[in-house]
């Protein structure tokens, strides 16, 4: 053999090459810390990977490349246009999918390997199997759970909670079927009928899992199947002796659990009450506080062009409806043009507002909002009660009302833009449906609250002409 | 490699998952979550790993659609994220107030 070659494929030429991946990885994602460097943090990470890939194929026992050729071809052609041409208002589903195709890749890893060592002559060591059948589970979970996010996101399959009787009982007896015969094979049993049903058990438990979890939750539910499918590629990695699988699954599952966690702080729910389910579509009943409820005042264009030009300080609370009717460009140019009088139009980021933590973020940087004009909630909450006007665009349930003054509203305890402290608020609405969460808004029943009805863009268009008019 | 060192790896490198994740802002947590979701996609080496020595058609089958899983995760995932930070690029105008700060000093050198 040529020196070269024994030297490229030398054990710890390849576990070097290892090590060089997980400082990429670390020091990456230590870069997605800032904006600035954020992008560069995402290639580093992204060499990588590349970097692990290449010394993986080094290994001596690798082969069929024919085969690893074709699913790398097939895989790049899937995956880079769907990439590409992915609207920035469709990325949480974008992400549920890409994450889902990773947890079934961990499953069918996992089988292909229970398979193989079937072949060869019995059930792995107990120090492979538990890992292997832990990734099995795991892997089936994140993929079935990640396909009906991503079909709920996307309007494929209802938004509202599906919820079947006995629901929690059903869920019950799925886990125990996957974790009994996890046990059952563990203890000595060698049937890949019973590794099938695993995976079959952990499917559904998948599907019935993420079913019953209303739309509004939808984004928590994602980051944890992310943090899950982390956690079932390091057990992949354990299983399959290989150090880059534990180092880059785990780093994952780690982060995607302080995402879920913030996340579900956030939104003031617990994570086991959202995987319980049945919230983010019950409507809810007429509290006690609807009584004193007076008519909603819709106001026009015009009028809400002479308080923002007139107005010293101005702040919007976006929400998805405004990335929805694609209206954030309008928007920008709207905060252009008041700028130009000297107002100052800060944007009030909600941390789930849009769909994600950030999301909102990602969305008005797509339209050149300068990013220290985006201010996080508890930055910008003190400064309410010194604005002239506040600007709530397609935002219904973070700015709710109900979630600081009605104890019996589901929402409440979440916290919430304190828009309603501002001078003046004005609404865009589409019409006065409530929200994503179903539940009523008191905060258009106040006083010095004003709607302005219709598409999000069309409005902001028709104010910012209104505006030019002046 | 003994199951004790996979343990001890598996450990650390949660910790450091931790830690250094902990420091993102708010704002870049949804490039952070598809950064992080593109980085799991590694379990497309589990397939790389088991494809050749695999025999049969149907496992075979197995770890090609397992690998063109994990490469859709992967090349979907860090493009996806690079659309998504290339949004928070600055915008042009402090540059621009810098060009013409510079600008009235060269005017004085020449």
């Amino acid at each position: 053999m040529v020196p070269l070659a024994s030297f490229l494929q030398d054990p710890d030429f390849i576990r070097s090459l290892y090590i060089v991946a997980f400082v990429c990885f670390i020091v990456g994602l230590h870069f997605l810390n800032h904006p600035r460097t954020a992008r560069r943090g995402n290639l580093i990470a992204a060499v990588g990977m590349a970097i692990a890939v290449i010394a993986t194929l080094l290994i001596e026992e690798v082969g069929d490349y024919g085969l690893i050729a074709l699913g790398i071809a097939v895989g790049t052609v899937v995956g880079v246009p769907a990439a590409r041409n992915v609207k920035m208002t469709a990325m949480p589903q974008m992400v549920a999918l890409f994450n889902g195709v990773g947890g079934g890749a961990v499953a069918l890893i996992s089988w292909a390997e229970y398979r193989e060592s079937l072949a060869a002559g019995g059930n792995p060591a107990l120090e492979t199997l538990i890992p292997l059948l832990f990734a099995a589970i795991i892997g089936s979970i994140s993929f079935w759970g990640s396909n009906i996010a991503f079909g709920k996101l996307q309007g494929l399959i209802p938004g509202r909670p599906i919820q079947l009787p006995g629901q929690q009982f059903i869920n019950a007896a799925l886990l125990l079927v996957a974790v009994g015969c996890a046990v059952a094979i563990a203890s000595g049993v060698e049937s890949q009928g019973l590794f099938i049903l695993i995976l079959v058990a952990a499917a559904i438990l998948g599907n019935m899992v993420v079913l019953p979890i209303g739309g509004a939750d939808m984004p928590v539910v994602i980051s944890l199947l992310n943090a899950f499918t982390g956690l079932s590629a390091a057990s992949a990695g354990v299983a399959l002796d290989n150090v880059a699988l534990i180092v880059a699954g785990m780093l994952v599952g780690a982060s995607g659990s302080i995402l879920t966690h913030l996340m579900a702080e956030a939104m003031n729910r617990s994570i086991p009450n959202i995987v319980a389910g049945g919230f983010g579509g019950v409507a809810v009943a007429a509290g006690p506080g609807d009584g004193d409820r007076g008519p909603v005042r819709s106001t026009d264009p015009a009028d809400v062009a002479i308080q923002l030009a007139y107005a010293g300080k101005v702040v919007v609370a976006p929400g998805y409806g405004m990335a929805v009717a694609q209206a954030q460009h309008t928007v920008r140019e709207l905060a252009d043009e008041l700028e130009k009088r000297g107002v100052r139009v800060d944007y009030a980021i909600h941390p789930v507002a849009g769909r994600m933590p950030g999301h909102m973020n990602v969305l008005l940087a797509e339209a050149d909002v300068p990013y220290d004009h985006l201010k996080e909630m508890d930055e910008i909450n003190p400064e309410f009660p010194y604005t002239d006007v506040a600007l709530v665009i397609g935002a219904n349930d973070v700015t709710n009302p109900a979630a600081r003054e009605q104890k019996d509203s589901p929402i409440y305890g979440m916290p919430i833009l304190d828009v309603d402290k501002a001078g003046q608020v004005i609404v865009l609405k589409r019409s006065m449906n409530p929200g994503f969460a179903g539940i009523d808004n008191p905060l258009f029943y106040k006083e010095n609250t004003a709607l302005l009805f219709g598409d999000a863009k069309e409005s902001v268009a028709a104010v910012l002409a209104e505006v030019k008019e002046l | 490699m003994d199951l004790l060192t996979e343990l001890t790896i598996l450990v650390l490198a949660a910790f450091v998952g931790f830690e250094v994740i902990s420091k993102v802002p708010n704002t870049l947590h949804t490039p952070l979550m598809s950064a992080t979701n593109a980085i799991h996609g590694i379990v497309l080496l589990g397939g790389l790993l088991l494809i050749g020595p695999a025999e049969g058609f149907l496992t075979e089958l197995l770890l090609v659609i397992a690998i063109v899983f994990g490469t859709i995760n992967v090349v979907g995932g860090f493009l996806v994220t690079d659309r998504m930070l290339h949004m928070f690029r600055r915008r042009p105008e402090p540059q621009k107030q810098v060009e013409e700060d510079e600008q009235p000093r060269l005017d004085e050198a020449a």
